[in-house]
C-alpha cells in the first residue's frame, strides 16, 4: 500500500496537523508520500521531508497553488493519485473543500472526518455531530479521506530524511479566482491545535470580560474560545466559537468558564483530556461532563485563578 | 438567473439520536423529520436573490423516498417556485446525490447551485464539491456572504483561523455556513400556496445518473460516555488539582 498526505501549510511552515496524518498513514500502513502545494513553500518542503517515517515529498510549487484553491489542487492531486492506494486530506476547512473534489473526479467516494483506523479499509467516523460513531468499510480502489486531527497523536517533527521531487504540472481553472483574506492574528496557539483551551460563555457578560480568560491563557500557554451563545452574543468573533457549528478541539485541559454546556458546545469539546467547569449555576449541564468542576462566581474565581498559576 | 437549492430530509436538530439496540444504524422510527439548517440557510439566500431582482427562478431539489416531498413543501413555503423530487432510497452515497444534482442542473441551465455545506445527519460536507468536480465549475463552500457582480460572484468563505473572499465565474456551486442569514418562518398563507406549487417526481435513470456506491456501513455506537469528575470547593482545590492529580498544569 502507498499513502499520499495532502499537506496542510502557509507556504513557510507546515500546520501541525500534518504530524496527526502521519500517524495515522502509519496506522494504515504503507509507504507515505507528501504533497506540499503552494508558492514559494520551499521551507515547508523542507519541514515536511524532516518529518519522521516520509518516503518523499513531492512539491508543486506555482501561483496557482498559493492559496490552495480546491479547483487547481484537485486536478494536481488527480494527476499524482496513480498507484497510491489512499489520498489522506486534513478535516480542516482545507481539506473538506478539497477531499471531495479529488473523490469525484477519481469517480470514488470519500469518508469524512476519521477519528479511528480499524483496518485498511475500514474506520470509524462520527455522524450526528458526535452522537453516533460509525464504522464504516470502503470497497473503493482508491480510498480518499479527511482525517480528523485532534484524534490521532502528532508523529515526530524531525528525524525524517524524505527526498524532495519537484513537480511542476501547473493546473489553473480559469473562472475562479483569490481576492483576499483576512486571518485572526494572535500570539496564541491556534485553537484546534492547543494542548490548553480557555473558553468563555453566556456567562462573560461581556467582550471586555474575556481579557480575563486572556490573562490566564498567557499563562497556561492556552488558546482561547468561546460557546456559540457568547459569539451569538457579539462578546467575540465567530472562529472562536468551538462546538458542533464552530471549532472541534481535544486538548489535554480545557477550561469552560461560565459556559452552561449545551449539546452542540459538548460536541466540540468533550474528547478534551481533562475537563474543568466554573460556572455559578451549580445545576449546568456542564458539570456532568467536567472532571474538576468549581461552582463560584467567575469574576472572583478567574483572577484569582490566574495569580495562582 | 436561474438558482437551482439542493435540500435534505433530517432528522429534527432538536431531537436526541438514539442508537438502534442491534448497533445497525440509527433510530429514525417516529423521529421528528425537518429540512437540514444548513439547507434552510441556502432556500433563504435564493429567496432572497429573487426578491432583490438578482434571480427570476428558485427551484428546490431533493432525492430520497416520497417521504422528502414534506422538505420541498417547507421549501416553496419559504419562496422557492417549483420543486422536483429525484425518488431514491434516502440516505444516498454522496458521490451518487452529486451525480443527480449534476444532471438535474444540466437540465435546468442554472447559473448558481446553492447547497448547505453538511448535512447533520452523515456530516459529510462532501456533495457540493463534488457537484461542482462533476460539472468542472468553480465552488465556494462554507459561506457566510454571497455578493451577485454582473456574472460573477463574490463570495466569503468562513475558514479555519478567519475569512477567505473568492471571485467564481457564473455557473458556480455554493455551500452555505451558518452566518450567511437568518431563514425566516413561512407564513401561513405562503404553507397554503406552496401546496399548489408544482412538484414534479423524477428518477435518476431518466436523468440518465450512474450511481456509486462504494462505502458500506457496518455498525453504528453510541460514543463513550463521560463520566462527571468531582467538585472542588476552591480555586486553591482546583490548581492543586490540575498540578498533583491530572498533572496537566506545571
Amino acid at each position: 500500500m502507498s499513502i499520499l498526505i495532502i499537506t496542510e501549510h502557509d507556504n513557510q511552515s507546515l500546520k501541525p496537523v500534518t504530524l496527526s496524518l502521519v500517524t495515522a498513514a502509519q496506522q494504515i500502513g504503507g509507504d507515505i508520500d507528501l504533497l506540499v502545494a503552494g508558492e514559494n513553500a520551499q521551507p515547508a518542503a523542507e519541514a515536511a521531508a524532516s518529518i519522521a517515517g516520509v518516503r518523499k515529498v513531492i512539491h508543486a510549487d506555482n501561483a496557482a497553488y498559493a492559496h490552495q484553491l480546491a479547483e487547481n489542487v484537485s486536478k494536481l492531486v488527480v494527476e499524482l493519485a496513480e498507484g497510491y492506494t489512499h489520498i489522506l486530506a486534513p478535516g480542516t476547512t482545507t481539506g473538506k473543500n478539497l477531499a471531495p473534489r479529488v473523490a469525484a473526479l477519481l469517480g470514488v467516494n470519500q469518508l469524512s472526518d476519521i477519528i479511528a483506523v480499524e483496518a485498511a479499509d475500514t474506520f470509524k467516523r462520527p455522524i450526528y455531530a458526535g452522537n453516533a460513531i460509525a464504522t464504516v468499510k470502503s470497497a473503493d480502489a482508491v480510498k480518499v479521506i479527511t482525517v480528523r486531527g485532534t484524534a490521532f497523536d502528532a508523529a515526530e517533527a524531525s528525524g525524517g530524511s524524505a527526498t524532495v521531487e519537484a513537480c511542476d504540472s501547473v493546473h489553473q481553472h480559469a473562472d475562479v479566482s483569490f481576492v483576499g483574506e483576512e486571518l485572526a492574528k494572535s500570539d496564541r496557539p491556534e485553537l484546534t491545535a492547543a494542548s490548553v483551551v480557555i473558553s468563555g460563555g453566556r456567562g462573560m457578560g461581556n467582550g471586555e470580560n474575556f481579557d480575563m480568560l486572556n490573562k490566564v491563557a498567557d499563562k497556561l500557554g492556552a488558546a482561547v474560545g468561546a460557546s456559540r451563545a457568547a459569539v451569538d452574543a457579539g462578546f467575540v468573533p465567530n472562529d472562536m466559537q468551538v462546538g458542533q457549528t464552530g471549532k472541534m478541539v481535544a486538548p489535554e485541559l480545557y477550561i469552560a468558564v461560565g459556559i452552561s454546556g449545551a449539546i452542540q458546545h459538548l460536541a466540540g469539546m468533550k474528547d478534551s483530556k481533562i475537563i474543568v467547569a466554573i460556572n455559578k449555576d451549580e445545576e449546568a449541564p456542564i458539570f456532568q461532563v467536567a472532571d474538576y468542576g468549581l461552582v463560584a462566581d467567575l469574576f472572583e474565581a478567574v483572577p484569582e485563578l490566574e495569580s495562582r498559576l | 438567473m436561474k438558482v437551482l437549492v439542493a435540500v435534505k430530509r433530517v432528522i429534527d436538530y432538536n431531537v436526541k439520536v438514539r442508537v438502534k439496540s442491534d448497533r445497525s444504524d440509527v433510530d429514525l422510527a417516529n423521529v421528528k423529520m425537518a429540512l437540514n439548517p444548513f439547507c434552510e440557510i441556502a432556500v433563504e439566500e435564493a429567496v432572497r436573490l429573487k426578491e432583490a431582482g438578482t434571480a427570476e427562478e428558485v427551484v428546490v431539489v431533493s432525492i430520497g423516498s416520497k417521504s422528502c416531498q414534506e422538505q420541498l413543501r417547507t421549501a416553496l413555503a419559504l419562496g422557492a417556485d417549483r420543486a422536483i423530487q429525484v425518488d431514491a432510497q434516502d440516505q444516498l452515497d454522496s458521490l451518487s446525490v452529486a451525480r443527480i444534482l449534476q444532471k438535474v442542473a444540466e437540465e435546468e441551465s442554472a447559473d448558481l447551485i446553492l447547497l448547505g455545506k453538511q448535512a447533520i445527519d452523515s456530516d459529510n460536507n462532501q456533495t457540493g464539491q463534488m457537484l461542482a468536480a462533476l460539472m468542472d465549475r468553480p465552488q465556494a463552500t462554507f459561506a457566510s456572504e454571497v455578493v451577485v457582480e454582473g456574472d460573477a460572484l463574490k463570495v466569503t468563505r468562513e475558514i479555519d483561523g478567519g475569512l477567505q473572499t473568492l471571485s467564481l465565474k457564473l455557473p458556480a456551486i455554493v455551500t452555505t455556513d451558518l452566518r450567511l442569514n437568518e431563514p425566516r418562518y413561512a407564513s401561513l398563507p405562503n404553507i397554503m400556496k406552496a401546496k399548489r406549487k408544482p412538484l414534479d417526481v423524477k428518477t435518476p435513470d431518466e436523468l440518465g445518473a450512474q450511481l456509486a456506491g462504494g462505502v458500506e456501513l457496518l455498525s453504528v455506537e453510541p460514543p463513550a460516555e463521560r463520566q462527571a469528575g468531582i467538585k472542588v470547593g476552591s480555586v486553591e482545590e482546583l490548581v492543586d488539582k490540575l498540578r498533583n492529580e491530572a498533572k496537566v498544569v506545571a
